[in-house]
């Protein structure tokens, strides 16, 4: 029911696609990250709670909202958006034709994080998955144990007189990055991208902690020793400058191994992923029952040879999503 | 350096936060106060070790990679294609296996020193005994003490803390200084019969004869060679292409170290001969250089000999080793190292025309009046079978480690060659997880001949492209090696070519490294094997092997 064309995952019978790359008529869209949600479609159809978020960044676009659970009949084919754990608004896309159940995970991780709404298996035939962390080697602490490890290295660098900037992906990560930090209640100072995710995800009604817009021209010693949220494209940049001196630190999945923390040359990496880990991979793949599986974009050639091992048939698929910017 | 709060049950976790705090600090200054603090607070066994341990003297390994390997799949459960796999993602052994093993399931931890001694006396262990101490350490240490433990059996600390990082912190611990220090530790020491008191006392120190002098090294020239000064202050040498070498006869005993703080004496017995003939308390500076008809020898042939254990007398007389003497740093016993150059060339000049032995020779001075003619000389440095020129101040003293100002070398252009990529593979250290190693090939009739690898020259920038290229691309989907469309060409340099029976292309390459991604030319437009194998004619020697 669901084929893979050049413009991206496509539902022939409902004459739809699940997060295009390129322009199409219809687009039901996971969530939020430019890889999954491009511009240019003329009608979206995604979680209420990613709508507001399409807008900010797709700018004026038609869209139709579905919430978790309910279900939406589009030329016969019975569509429904299920909870994916990722970040705010992000969806499983079930697709149900002539007794044949398909999900597209998007992306997913299965731990709940108080904040993206929490994982929920939906048994189907076919299950697409994303593989961003596909290795064994990838397996998280959790959430609270990286929380209070960024709020001591915050603390220690305080003591020490430095600001702490922690650089984020301005939508999911930096959202968890400030609710971690507003327990240490003091101003969080966030970069331009995330202060707008913020505000626009605050206006629509979620009780998240309100940031500090950077001062253009902050009084001398004023943002010294200060928090900072900001996205990974502002290190290096001159703005960094504002803050005085500063320890800078990246939250991202790929921490999880030296030589990629060290090739960013920050002062320390938080292993703080919005991915499921080996283990959850695994975890959600067994939980769909389903009898045969589409790897994306990660590493799909270990991780479907291994569930192919295991008895559970499964293919690796191009497609054009992940980058590791956005993790 | 007195002992605070010496507990020797936190050695392990101290140790691992140390090599924690100095591979993600990106300041020397942070590293600094990283080794001051372990120093001060870790047990002074434990400590005694790290300076082992970063000075490159790695204890003998007792647990072979193999073994390591197969008990990690077997705790794991993995398929053992799956570990192989995440092995060259993480690109480093030892923090594979730290990274996939189940958590432990108890909690203590003993010093490094412990470990380390157990790891010893495991030598002449059966398997299973090995086995059970390694298990045993896993299921004890977290995960980052793991990395370290695994990184005490594979070897190789390399965190991203110098020599001279070590130096200065130990400096300031003992308050000595920097050059006292750098000569303290280096030379012959046992670190399970030295303690820290007795490395760091300089009395200890002179019951050691072998111990050589920390090497003065240099950068290469910045800027116009005018603004050196007046060319009459300077003298230069060919820089030769073998290996740096302190030659040092004391107390009727002959030492061969290399640059590298390896004792190689026993590599190259052709300077025995030299035991007699040479006065005591004599310590030279200069180059291991194979030498035939009084001209020096490329590398390749240099290379034949390194790394042997027992050389035959075949290769005794293919390669026949040198000594190109270039300074003097010990006269009778006595530290000459403050004396300028000048004196000590001529001292030096005057030895080696007393001693007259035919392995001895002077490294020969490059005469010249203005800066302009030194140029003209450079340029025909291949001649001469060097790979630059050397310049000293005449009255520099000898310094200790790399520093700027009094000695300057000036390396010939680099040979280049566009070639194509074919093969790449994930890289190691801050390139985990990234395809950065590479292999190139020429174009040899309608056909690509791989002749080269090279893993450095790219910016950060173009290694990320390059690796969206391969990870888009490649051909194969399992195992280290990828096969690219042959699409991307690079120009490469290398310092020096040589013919190679080993190579399918015939020769050997010195140095190979990118110059520059030729984003402007095709695979149509490389270099073929036929102009590899004319600059081999024009400035490659002997064959190599």
């Amino acid at each position: 029911m669901l084929s893979f064309t050049p413009s991206g995952i496509y539902c022939q019978p409902g004459g739809f696609y699940i997060d295009p790359w390129k322009p199409v008529e219809k687009a039901v869209i996971t969530h939020a990250h430019s890889d999954h949600a491009r511009w240019g479609s003329n009608h979206y159809l995604c979680h209420p709670d990613t709508a507001p978020l399409l807008q900010l960044r797709l700018g004026p676009v038609e869209v139709q909202s579905l919430a978790w659970g309910e279900q939406l009949d589009i030329n016969g084919v019975r569509v429904s958006l299920h909870p994916a754990g990722h970040i705010i608004g992000s969806s499983q896309v079930r697709v149900e034709y002539k007794g044949e159940v398909w999900v597209v995970s998007g992306d997913y991780k299965v731990v709940s994080d108080g904040i993206s709404g929490s994982f929920e298996p939906v048994p189907c035939h076919h299950f697409i998955t994303e593989s961003t962390f596909g290795l064994p080697i990838y397996q998280w602490e959790d959430q609270e144990i990286i929380y209070q490890q960024i709020r001591q290295w915050v603390l220690d660098n305080q003591a020490a007189g430095y600001s702490s900037v922690l650089l984020a992906y301005s939508l999911g990560k930096a959202q968890r990055v400030i609710s971690c930090l507003s327990e240490l209640e003091q101003p969080i100072y966030a970069h331009g991208a995330i202060a707008n995710t913020q505000e626009t995800l605050i206006q629509s009604g979620w009780n998240l902690t309100p940031v500090v817009r950077v001062p253009v021209e902050p009084n001398r010693n004023q943002l010294k020793g200060s928090i900072v949220v900001a996205p990974p494209s502002a290190d290096g940049s001159s703005w960094l400058k504002k803050f005085g001196p500063a320890k800078v630190a990246v939250c991202s999945g790929w921490m999880q191994v030296r030589g990629n923390a060290r090739r960013r040359n920050v002062d320390a990496g938080f292993v703080l992923s919005d991915h499921a880990d080996w283990n959850g991979l695994i975890t959600a793949v067994k939980a769909t029952g389903a009898s045969s599986v589409y790897v994306t974009h990660g590493f799909q050639a270990a991780f479907s040879r291994y569930l192919t091992e295991q008895g559970i048939e499964a293919k690796e698929i191009q497609t054009d999503y992940g980058t590791e910017e956005q993790e | 350096m007195e002992p605070k709060s010496r507990n020797s049950n936190t050695g392990m976790r101290l140790f691992a936060e140390l090599v924690q705090q100095l591979g993600s600090s990106t300041k020397t200054n942070d590293k600094l106060a990283a080794l001051l603090s372990y120093f001060e607070t870790a047990p002074e066994a434990d400590s005694i070790w790290v300076i082992a341990l970063f000075t490159g003297r790695r204890p003998k390994r007792t647990v072979s990679s193999t073994y390591l390997r197969e008990w990690c799949i077997e705790q794991t459960g993995l398929p053992g294609w799956l570990f192989e796999e995440s092995y060259h993602t993480v690109g480093d052994l030892a923090e594979t296996i730290a990274l996939l093993l189940p958590p432990p399931t108890q909690e203590s931890s003993h010093s490094l020193q412990t470990y380390l001694e157990a790891l010893q006396s495991l030598s002449n262990q059966e398997v299973e005994a090995k086995k059970s101490f390694v298990l045993q350490a896993w299921d004890e240490l977290n995960r980052e003490e793991r990395f370290v433990f695994n990184k005490l059996i594979t070897g190789g600390f390399r965190i991203g803390v110098s020599q001279q990082l070590l130096v200065q912190a130990l400096a300031k611990l003992a308050k000595l200084e920097h050059s006292q220090v750098a000569y303290l530790i280096s030379g012959q020491w046992d670190p399970r019969q030295t303690s820290l008191q007795q490395l760091l006392d300089s009395s200890f120190a002179a019951t050691d004869f072998s111990k050589p002098y920390p090497f003065y090294l240099c950068y290469p020239v910045e800027g116009a060679l005018a603004e050196l000064g007046d060319p009459a202050e300077w003298q230069a040498e060919w820089k030769w292409d073998g290996i740096r070498g302190q030659l040092i006869k004391r107390n009727g005993e002959l030492f061969v170290w290399s640059r590298g703080e390896e004792l190689i004496t026993e590599k190259f017995p052709e300077y025995q001969g030299l035991l007699q003939s040479l006065p005591d308390g004599l310590v030279l500076d200069g180059e291991i250089l194979p030498v035939m008809e009084g001209k020096p020898m490329p590398f390749a042939l240099l290379q034949t000999r390194i790394g042997r254990k027992n050389i035959t007398k075949k290769q005794l007389e293919a390669a026949p080793i040198h000594f190109f003497a270039y300074d003097l740093l010990e006269w009778e016993g006595t530290d000459w190292r403050d004396q300028p150059l000048e004196q000590r060339r001529a001292k030096l000049e005057a030895l080696v025309a007393q001693v007259q032995h035919p392995k001895l020779l002077l490294s020969p001075m490059v005469i010249f009046d203005t800066w302009e003619e030194l140029a003209e000389l450079r340029s025909r440095s291949r001649e001469f079978v060097a790979e630059g020129i050397m310049l000293k101040k005449k009255d520099s003293v000898y310094q200790v480690g790399r520093k700027r100002g009094d000695w300057w070398k000036w390396k010939t252009d680099p040979m280049t060659i566009d070639a194509v990529l074919i093969y790449a593979q994930k890289g190691h250290g801050r390139r985990s997880n990234l395809y950065t190693d590479y292999t190139f090939a020429v174009r040899k009739d309608d056909k690509l001949l791989a002749f080269t690898k090279a893993y450095s020259g790219l910016t950060d920038k173009e290694l990320l492209e390059v690796d969206a290229f391969v990870k888009r691309t490649a051909l194969e989907k399992f195992g280290p090696v990828r096969t690219v469309p042959a699409e991307l060409v690079f120009e490469i340099a290398f310092e020096g070519i040589a013919a190679s029976s080993r190579h399918k292309s015939g020769v050997a390459l010195r140095f190979p490294r990118i110059l520059r991604w030729r984003k402007d030319k095709t695979v149509n437009e490389i270099n073929t094997l036929d102009d590899l194998h004319q600059l081999l004619q024009q400035f490659g020697n002997e064959k190599a092997d």
